[in-house]
């Protein structure tokens, strides 16, 4: 039963006579599991597909003997095809790593499925940071960014630049919740205020009655505790009303590249957000950019697709000095062993909790006249050094961690 | 400034006239509901779509022939009522005879086709649609900022229901539908052509729902998805009005825009489903509804 | 007079066809697992469970009830949740999930009741879709996350189903026992009511009978399997998701037996299999599946009305 979207097989013959290295079934299988066609299609989706695909080829695996085949499918957001895919994939298709999954319900499914089996899994693109924490299990690493991260940066960053007001619109479901309580508890201890909040329908379409809420209570920042669509409509329709304009700031938790994309700079502009990457604030990221929207229909690489690189990279690199794939744990091991280096991130570690650890960065969105074209939408407000970007170790409340 | 209930009677004031802009967009779908129904005995299920697809057919107008709002609000509903024609030649028609709820499940089918469809071609994050200039801007008056656009939405959608409904009661035209409604045979029999009235109905329904989307592309997101939950609430507004009362539709689509629009103010985790909470209410004590005639 | 929904059941005997129908498909249950992935054949019999349900109602009292999910997706929360936090036994858990789908039915039932045909369609979906929007923020059922990690637990406290085999058993046990439940209502006296009052429901009550108590009746019946449906599912697969209760997930019980034959005994069983392994082999093209259901809609409605088994009985001229 075989279920792969734009499959990829990077078929390599197993040239070199002296290697030792025994892989589960002679192969060594990717899944790269994502939002293929919906809200979450272009900031990961076909495109992790191909950082997997990158990853692959820059670390050289078919020189060192490495057979490796990468599958993709599309668990369109819901926990329950998710699950089905993961079952399905280790069950029958042998796979042995799965990596992404953005929609953290979906990534917390397969973080059960795949300590159960015994696999590992790379989380990329979903935020829920219950991954390092309650629900931390051997075998999974969180790559690339989560809601501790997001909440800390942007809250704690707006409010020391004088952002000290905060109304939230709060996407009435549990993720909508977590990022803000965990927010609130950041623009509070830095001496902010939380002058009030609203929590929407979610899913929304009509944010009009929230807005005017916001509006009336004069505060600050509007921060908008809700993702995808929700929050691209709660960005429009505030420009409609004029409330940026009326002198007060809109803060996304939760936003990538690609929203901005979406919305236009004439509309996103002003806006502050949290991120791990972005492809223009070095040269080797320039490079991977160029490379990478070559092959993805001129769409620039997100954050996540870079998190989907740097971590295929490292398993590589784990699984050359283990010379095994076929123990997950024992794998995830050795990935928190070494310590990580690639062009996209540099130099960083995986935590005892399977936490990754990299610096993080404030942007704010360009205005339409600073920008030199398509995707230059970011300048840099602040650098979260490595050591203060995620949550401590001791707060996550992981039982890997020895106290 | 004076308090209601906590609430601010300026803020209280803004979310009245949000309330009544949202009742537009019930009022004008659950009119056309309420026509094809009424009409016909059919439940158009497709509704959602076909306000989906006038949004798109505006938003094709203006970024493919560079044609603007004001000709998409004529040119939308007609394009998708054309449509409707069709379906209703090569589907609907064949299924009269049956038990109604084949009808429900036909444009339930329907609706999923185009919905699927226009989700593959166009993905789900949506696509932008602004605000015509001459509407651009608000009126600050004094209680909330209104946005032109919002309140030419509500005049305009009142202007739309009240002629509808002059029409169907008022007119000679509306006396024959009503009439080959009741008794299609001893209409037929005075020379009327019953099916091509029948198929105008519900292209005229189906053109309602396009106007409605239409006035809603420049302010929700133009996506394919835009139609599938609203048409539930519609629904729900329909069975509380009374199915088969055009005025029925009408007042109950703007009060439950109203009390929608209060219920985001005083508890706004509950605006998603007041609506259905009202229609339990209205069926235990009312079983035909607030306007309608008894089943 | 309009034609009926679905082709008129008059012969009340219990035939050698359906006899012959019923232990081919226990054979195939039992053959089965040899060459279908087995998580994939415990899925199809929970939905076949469910579409028998819901076919009880559509196909032998004349009642489409468009929110069928709402009682296969709340039973599948409760299912999950007194299994994961309580550690109820699975059949505990299957149990309190059938307990939750008839008192919602109930409730649902006594509103919905009154009225028939089209509007009953639109209530109960309004309903379903109404306690769809209180599963999304209730936090027992933890919202998007769903409730994940469901264990399989020891049935009766003795027997581990997270062996695949005993897991299986099992759940063809639990399908086998609705599907003879259901059997036994329509081959009953009080089935025959329930269709009397689908033929002629005014001719029924000049004849005496009481007809809403009898649809009330045949309501809670169905939503409670319904539930036993999405109770079983929430322990085979571990999770208790929004799905469940979304009303795409209503329309796909109504096409399941749609496809399979309303009306008939066998039809909701094959309805839910080629549905079901039709959305495991399109998985790949995501979004299409969802076209390709419509058409099949579409094509039904029109031209197949009878369906698979329909089909196949009319072709045969026996009863299925």
């Amino acid at each position: 039963m075989k279920r792969f979207i734009g499959f990829t097989a990077l078929a390599v013959a197993l040239s070199c006579a002296t290697a030792q290295a025994q892989w589960s079934d002679g192969v060594i299988k990717i899944g790269v599991m994502n939002d293929m066609s919906g809200t979450y299609a272009d900031l990961s989706g076909p495109g992790s597909v191909l950082a997997a695909r990158m990853a692959v080829e820059d670390f050289g695996a078919e020189k060192k003997g490495m057979k490796v085949e990468i599958v993709g499918a599309d668990h369109q957001n819901k926990p329950d095809i998710g699950s089905n895919v993961v079952r399905t994939w280790i069950d029958v298709d042998k796979v042995d790593v799965i990596v992404d999954v953005p929609t953290s319900s979906v990534a917390l499914a397969v973080n059960q499925i795949v300590k159960d089996k015994n696999k590992v899994f790379l989380v990329s693109g979903a935020a829920a940071s219950d991954l390092t924490g309650k629900a931390c299990t051997p075998n999974t690493i969180h790559w690339t960014y989560d809601t501790w991260a997001l909440a800390n940066g942007t809250g704690n960053a707006i409010v020391k630049t004088g952002g000290d007001s905060w109304f939230f619109l709060t996407a009435d479901y549990a993720f909508g919740h977590a990022l803000e309580r965990d927010t609130a508890a950041v623009v509070e201890k830095n001496g902010g205020k939380v002058v009030g909040k609203v929590r929407h329908p979610f899913p929304g379409t009509d944010f009009s009655s929230f807005l005017l809420q916001a509006q009336t209570s004069k505060a600050k920042i509007i921060g908008l505790a809700n993702a995808g669509s929700d929050t691209i409509n709660s960005i429009k329709q505030a420009s409609e009303f004029g409330i940026v304009q009326g002198g007060q700031n809109l803060a996304a938790l939760l936003a990538f590249i690609t929203d901005v994309h979406a919305l236009g700079l004439k509309t996103a502009q002003g806006l502050i957000m949290t991120e791990a990457w972005y492809w223009d604030l070095n040269d080797a990221n320039r490079e991977f950019a160029k490379k990478f929207s070559a092959q993805n229909k001129g769409v620039y690489p997100s954050m996540v697709h870079a998190g989907v690189y740097s971590a295929v990279t490292h398993y590589l690199k784990a699984l050359e000095a283990l010379k095994s794939d076929a123990d997950g744990a024992a794998v995830v091991k050795k990935m928190k062993e070494i310590p990580t280096e690639d062009k996209l991130f540099g130099k960083g570690e995986v935590r005892a909790d399977g936490r990754k650890i990299h610096p993080m960065y404030l942007f704010e969105v360009k205005k339409p006249e600073e920008s030199k074209g398509a995707w230059d939408y970011y300048k840099v407000r602040a650098t979260i050094p490595a050591d203060q970007a995620f949550r401590p170790l001791k707060d996550g409340g992981c039982p890997l961690v020895s106290n | 400034m004076i308090e209601i209930f906590g609430v601010p009677s300026q803020a209280l004031f803004g979310q009245l006239l949000l309330g009544l802009i949202n009742g537009s967009f019930y009022a004008l779908l659950s009119l056309g509901l309420a026509v094809i129904f009424g009409l016909l005995n059919i439940i158009n299920f497709t509704h959602g779509a076909q306000y989906m697809m006038g949004a798109f057919a505006a938003f094709f107008l203006l970024n493919y022939f560079g044609l603007n709002y004001w000709f998409a609000l004529v040119l939308a509903p007609v394009i998708v009522a054309a449509t409707g024609v069709v379906i209703e030649r090569l589907f609907l028609r064949h299924l009269y005879h049956l038990d109604h709820l084949y009808g429900l499940l036909l444009t339930f089918g329907l609706a999923l086709i185009i919905q699927g469809l226009f989700r593959n071609q166009f993905g789900s994050s949506g696509l932008p649609y602004p605000i015509p200039d001459s509407l651009r801007g608000g009126q600050n008056l004094g209680f909330m900022f209104l946005p032109n656009y919002r309140g030419w939405v509500v005049i305009f959608s009142l202007a739309v229901c009240i002629a509808t409904w002059f029409v169907i009661e008022r007119t000679r035209l509306g006396a024959y539908l009503r009439a080959a409604t009741e008794n299609p045979a001893l209409v037929r029999a005075f020379g009327i052509n019953v099916p091509r009235m029948i198929t105008l109905t519900y292209a005229f329904g189906v053109g309602l729902a396009a106007l409605a989307g239409v006035m809603a592309a420049p302010i929700y997101n133009v996506n394919p998805l835009m139609g599938a939950d609203l048409i539930i609430v519609v629904f729900a507004v329909v069975v509380i009005g009374g199915m088969g009362s055009i005025m029925g539709a009408i007042v109950t689509g703007f009060t439950l825009g109203i009390v929608e629009g209060l219920t985001k103010v005083f508890f706004p985790e509950a605006s998603n489903t007041v609506i259905f909470v009202i229609m339990v209410i209205v069926l235990l004590l009312r079983p035909a509804g607030l306007f309608g005639r008894a089943a | 007079m309009k034609q009926g929904v679905i082709r008129a059941d008059l012969m009340p005997v219990q035939s050698r066809s359906e006899m012959i129908g019923f232990v081919l498909m226990l054979v195939f249950l039992l053959a089965a697992p040899a060459f279908i992935y087995p998580v994939l054949l415990m899925k199809v019999l929970c939905f076949a469970l469910f579409a028998c349900a819901f076919n009880l109602l559509i196909g032998y009292v004349g009642l489409l009830s468009f929110g069928h999910a709402l009682y296969f997706g709340w039973a599948s929360y409760v299912s999950a949740y007194v299994a994961k936090t309580w550690g109820f036994t699975p059949e505990l858990a299957i149990i309190a999930g059938t307990l939750a789908g008839a008192g919602l039915g109930l409730i649902a039932g006594l509103v919905a009741i009154r009225r028939q045909g089209i509007y009953f369609a639109m209530i109960t979906l309004a309903l379903a879709q109404m306690m769809y929007f209180f599963a999304v923020q209730a936090p027992f059922t933890g919202g998007e996350d769903g409730i994940q990690a469901v264990p399989r637990g020891k049935l009766f406290g003795l027997i581990d189903l997270s062996s695949q085999t005993a897991m299986y058993l099992t759940v063809v046990g639990i399908f086998l026992g609705g599907f003879l439940l259901i059997y036994r209502i329509i081959h009953s006296p009080f089935g025959e009511v329930l269709k009397a009052i689908r033929e002629n429901e005014a001719r029924a009550i000049s004849l005496g009978y009481k007809t809403d108590r009898y649809k009330l009746l045949a309501f809670v019946l169905s939503t409670a399997l319904a539930g036993t449906a999405g109770a079983t599912k929430a322990i085979v697969l571990q999770l208790a998701s929004l799905t469940d209760v979304h009303w795409t997930m209503s329309g796909e019980v109504v096409l399941m037996t749609l496809v399979g034959g309303l009306g008939t005994v066998f039809g909701p069983v094959v309805g839910a299999f080629v549905i079901i392994t039709m959305q495991n082999e399109l998985a790949q093209f995501g979004q299409w599946v969802q076209v390709i259901q419509g058409v099949i809609f579409v094509i039904c409605v029109l031209l197949f009305r009878r369906g698979i088994v329909g089909e196949i009985a009319a072709l045969l001229r026996i009863r299925l």
